[in-house]
């Protein structure tokens, strides 16, 4: 039927054509929620009743005064050195794994996998793993006479966000190792083997040649890595609601909660603007120290 | 690290490599040695017990019909089909105008792209409420299949990424014989951008099946429930009863790693290409 038009004609018709669903889609789930959060972080409003009232920077205030906020945004700190640990042990399987070692596939198949999998699922299966009764880890602790380490994990106020974070590594360490494979094996090999012939053991190749060539890389996986700890919901949210006493609550699930739950959605709001923003600083002193590292 | 391939070296990697797997592996092996137990046998035998016999289905039957999840399963998949077909039809449609005309405001649209990709999606739900529920999709199967709709940055990368070696001269030939803007979009370059269009389909079938937020928030209500919100459900009425729950963790747990097992390949190309854009 555009077979008569000029193509000048149906390029612009096809221009229109093709991206009106998408735009609107992307304008109506995430422009418009993004700026419509914004402005009501300056509100007080329920989520239900017609009238919402301006409050200026109340809502803001309220979260930088508020200490059950500052102590929720410490335990994230919880997660980012668990975080931390995670990409170190990522990258310690990624150079384990790009050697031609036997089965190298099989093992990055399986260490990958926990990623992909149901995040309940996952999150109940540890459940039954730190279950202080009749948990395997605690029965395992027993069996080999350590009796008095078999606390009660999720009941514990110190003990949980570490637990917790645990978790996190168990399910993401292999996404860092598999972006940290696929940048080693974009190493050139002749620098490797100019380095191994010039007498430098694996250990100094591995820290000498091969890490200096994949610095954006470990950037990128750092980058990753603080940001989804600040954004830390569904375990704690699935496995403690935030308990025991608050011990476990994220700053997310504070968030959701303010809203949901409390039906406080300006101060929700100030909240999700207050981490989209420190998201943003994140990335932009990573790109600043990118920058500055390069030159 | 070009060693040797049965050195003592060697031996020592494999070593550490199988304590990870074991890491990874035992949790999962606890919940199927206990999935298969009778609810007696499960009070009286130690959890590392291998149970009576591996042929006792009772639990899973048990959780299939109180746990709804045969509903589950087919709520999950009709939002899997419908949002990963109209996914892979839009992203290709922007990927092809993005990726092939000039226009003034084509900056724009890309921008708008990357700018949304750096809101985590979770934070703007409280926002996203009021919308879904202006639109009146709340509680209907409709409000997971059009948040999962829209592109991501990331499809939108590998797309331009396969367009990009799809040569022009491809489509210069086929204007030479007076075919259609739209006919190139559908009979050379959708066809072409299937390898990467494997990869968005396998990517976007493991998040939509795990994405519990969504259908939480906005479809509570029970004839509504995914995979995701049954298990929840679930747990809190039954959390107690163990090895039922074994049986219901492992019943929403495995679909996804076969299907994961079966095209790894595609799985990991999505990563890599996600990360190293």
């Amino acid at each position: 039927m555009t077979e008569s038009l000029s193509y000048a004609k149906q390029k612009k018709l096809l221009i229109i054509l093709f991206l009106l669903v998408p735009i609107v889609l992307l304008a109506m789930f995430a422009l418009y929620p993004a700026l419509y959060l914004v402005y009501l972080s300056f509100m007080s409003w329920d989520g239900f009743s017609p009238d919402k009232t301006w409050v200026g920077v109340g809502n803001y205030k309220e979260v930088f005064e508020n200490k059950e906020v500052w102590a929720a945004f410490l335990h994230n700190l919880v997660y980012l050195g668990w975080g931390l640990f995670q990409n170190a042990l990522g990258l310690f399987f990624a150079l384990l794994l790009n050697s031609q070692l036997k089965g190298r596939n099989a093992y990055r198949v399986m260490l990958f996998m926990p990623y992909i999998m149901n995040g309940v699922a996952v999150a109940y299966m540890f459940n039954y793993v730190f279950n202080s009764e009749y948990g395997s880890f605690n029965t395992l602790l027993r069996s080999v006479g350590l009796d008095s380490l078999a606390i009660s994990w999720f009941g514990s106020p110190h003990a949980v966000n570490h637990v917790l974070g645990f978790i996190t590594l168990w399910k993401f360490m292999g996404l860092n190792m598999v972006i940290y494979l696929a940048a080693l094996q974009s190493v050139p090999s002749e620098i490797i083997e100019a380095a191994r012939m010039d007498g430098a053991s694996r250990l100094q190749t591995s820290l000498r040649v091969v890490l200096p060539n994949i610095t954006k890389v470990i950037e990128l996986n750092l980058f990753l890595t603080i940001i989804g700890t600040l954004e830390i919901f569904d375990l704690p949210f699935i496995l403690t609601g935030g308990g025991p006493l608050g011990a476990s609550e994220t700053f997310l699930t504070k968030t959701i909660d303010t809203a949901f739950k409390f039906n406080n959605f300006g101060m929700a709001s100030a909240m999700s603007v207050t981490l989209i923003v420190a998201v943003i600083v994140v990335l932009s002193i990573q790109r600043f120290a990118t920058r500055r590292w390069s030159d | 690290m070009t060693g040797a391939k049965f050195g003592p070296f060697s031996v020592f990697k494999h070593a550490i490599l199988w304590v990870a797997v074991a890491m990874i592996l035992f949790p999962p092996s606890v919940l199927v040695l206990n999935a298969f137990k009778s609810k007696t046998e499960f009070s009286q035998t130690s959890v590392f017990k291998l149970p009576s016999s591996f042929l006792n289905f009772d639990n899973f039957g048990t959780v299939m019909t109180r746990a709804h999840l045969d509903r589950a399963y087919l709520n999950t998949l009709t939002i899997i089909v419908v949002a990963v077909i109209g996914n892979v039809l839009l992203g290709t449609m922007v990927a092809y105008i993005l990726g092939r005309f000039e226009f003034k405001l084509k900056k724009t649209v890309l921008g708008a792209y990357i700018a949304v990709s750096f809101v985590p999606t979770i934070t703007t739900q409280v926002a996203t409420f009021t919308v879904v529920h202006n639109l009146h999709l709340y509680n209907t199967i409709w409000a997971s299949i059009v948040l999962h709709l829209g592109t991501s940055v990331l499809q939108l990368f590998i797309y331009l990424q396969f367009l990009h070696n799809i040569p022009r001269e491809l489509d210069e030939a086929a204007m030479m014989e007076g075919a259609s803007l739209f006919r190139i979009y559908r009979t050379i370059i959708f066809p072409l951008l299937t390898p990467a269009t494997a990869t968005i389909v396998i990517i976007k079938t493991i998040d939509i099946y795990n994405d519990m937020f969504i259908p939480y928030l906005y479809m509570p209500a029970q004839k509504l429930a995914v995979v995701s919100t049954s298990l929840m459900n679930f747990s809190s009425e039954r959390s107690t009863e163990w090895e039922l729950m074994s049986a219901a963790i492992l019943m929403i747990m495995v679909p996804i790693v076969v299907i994961y097992l079966f095209f790894q390949r595609y799985v990991f190309a999505g990563i890599v290409n996600g990360a190293v854009k």
